[in-house]
């Protein structure tokens, strides 16, 4: 666990958390690792981890009839990588592919839910963080879905 | 300003919808600095600024990548080499490459903005040792609508210039990044407080690209973009282009999120 914890103290996510905290978090983490061109998780498969990418590459797709499977989002060192952990149903939205060779920090989320709930002001911290990475990325996907690259005529 | 006639050397597809045109200059002392544009004219058709594209120390021919959007636009890209078109400029201000020495530079370009950028990465480049670090950024709507893709690949290939790319939205077979082009100010290493930014692309792309500079501790006198807006005239007389104080024909195209601070970001204008 000693090992956990020295990768998360080293996070800009938990930046400003206290060693404490951050042991604490450790507990519900392991480290892991996928290899290129594996899945992590396929859309509509159950959802109870979160994973926080040390290297790599991770590419969030969706299934289209129209236009085949699309890459909606790629996710790179330092992102988080799921969030339907969070509430029910608990199950994927998307597909997540492993672009290149992944290290990553695999939390688990009903443990994660537990230690939150026993301290509410770690739960408080890891929220406040979860909620700006959130909105970070849905501002990103709203221009992103402005298509402003298209042409006008 | 009469337009000059000028004989088109080149017409290059880069992409469905737009061309480069390589452009024999109306005398042998032309110049122009990055950042600047001319008035393109398609006899009896219409005028459009487009701006330049090509490399500050190769004068030989004027470079200028077009869109095809409207009229104008559409024959001026349907030329072929041995037409003319009417010119007029340079006009306006350039990047200022000067503020950059000895610090570090990002380029960020969205779309079709690579192509006024472009003379600045080859000022740059031409120019390496006078500059620290230098990243590239761009943004495109999909993998197949990068702009100057095969310079892109050289340029990759350098040691001396960092380049990230990115696209809105990709096949599953795509290997790179997909969102947008803010998502990549984070991956690259300068120093915010001594940094100076060039930016140009879509008018959203670049409010939310200098948020994002601003927010890592960007100041505003080192952040310059390219506004193109209703620019009819290109000397400033027919007040078409006026942004709050500006006229962007020559107050700009680029200015300093300094200049535009208080006046130029607002809905209204």
């Amino acid at each position: 666990m000693s090992e956990v914890f020295d990768v998360l103290v080293d996070q800009p996510f938990f930046a400003g958390m206290t060693d404490g905290q951050i042991r604490t978090v450790a507990e519900a983490a392991t480290l892991v690792s996928f290899d290129e061109g594996g899945v992590i998780f396929v859309e509509g498969g159950p959802a109870s981890d979160t994973y926080l990418i040390l290297e790599g590459d991770i590419a969030l797709t969706l299934r289209t009839q129209e236009h085949g499977s699309k890459i909606v989002q790629t996710l790179h060192r330092g992102d988080f990588v799921g969030w339907s952990w969070m509430y029910p149903p608990y199950r994927w939205s998307f597909d997540a592919n492993v672009q290149t060779d992944v290290q990553a920090v695999q939390f688990d989320g009903p443990k994660l839910k537990k230690i939150s709930l026993a301290d509410s002001e770690l739960g408080y911290a890891l929220m406040r963080r979860f909620t700006e990475v959130i909105i970070n990325r849905m501002q990103a996907l709203r221009i992103q879905l402005l298509d402003v690259y298209s042409t006008f005529r | 300003m009469r337009p000059a006639p000028c004989r088109i050397v080149s017409v290059e597809r880069d992409l469905p919808d737009t061309y480069t045109l390589e452009i024999e200059p109306p005398g042998s002392d032309w110049r122009f600095l990055p950042g600047q544009y001319t008035m393109l004219y398609a006899f009896g058709i219409g005028e459009v600024p487009i701006s330049i594209s090509g490399d500050p120390d190769d004068t030989t021919t004027i470079v200028q990548t077009i869109r095809a959007v409207g009229a104008v636009t559409d024959a001026l890209v349907a030329k072929q080499p041995g037409d003319f078109v009417g010119v007029r400029g340079p006009f306006g201000t350039s990047w200022d490459t000067k503020a950059a020495e000895g610090r570090d530079v990002l380029i960020i370009a969205g779309g079709v903005g690579l192509a006024p950028l472009r003379p600045v990465v080859l000022d740059v480049l031409s120019h390496r040792d006078r500059y620290e670090n230098v990243t590239l950024m761009y943004g495109a709507r999909s993998p197949g609508d990068l702009l100057f893709a095969d310079q892109l690949q050289q340029w990759r290939g350098r040691f001396d210039l960092e380049v990230l790319i990115t696209v809105d939205q990709a096949q599953h077979t795509w290997r790179g990044p997909v969102g947008v082009v803010t998502s990549l100010i984070g991956r690259s290493s300068f120093d915010p407080d001594d940094a100076v930014a060039y930016v140009c692309g879509p008018e959203v792309m670049m409010r939310f690209t200098i948020q994002e500079l601003e927010r890592r501790g960007f100041g505003d006198d080192r952040l310059y973009v390219s506004m193109e807006r209703n620019m009819k005239c290109g000397i400033g007389l027919c007040g078409h282009c006026q942004l709050g104080r500006y006229f962007v024909c020559k107050d700009g195209p680029v200015m300093t999120c300094a200049q535009m601070a208080g006046s130029c970001w607002i809905r209204e204008v």
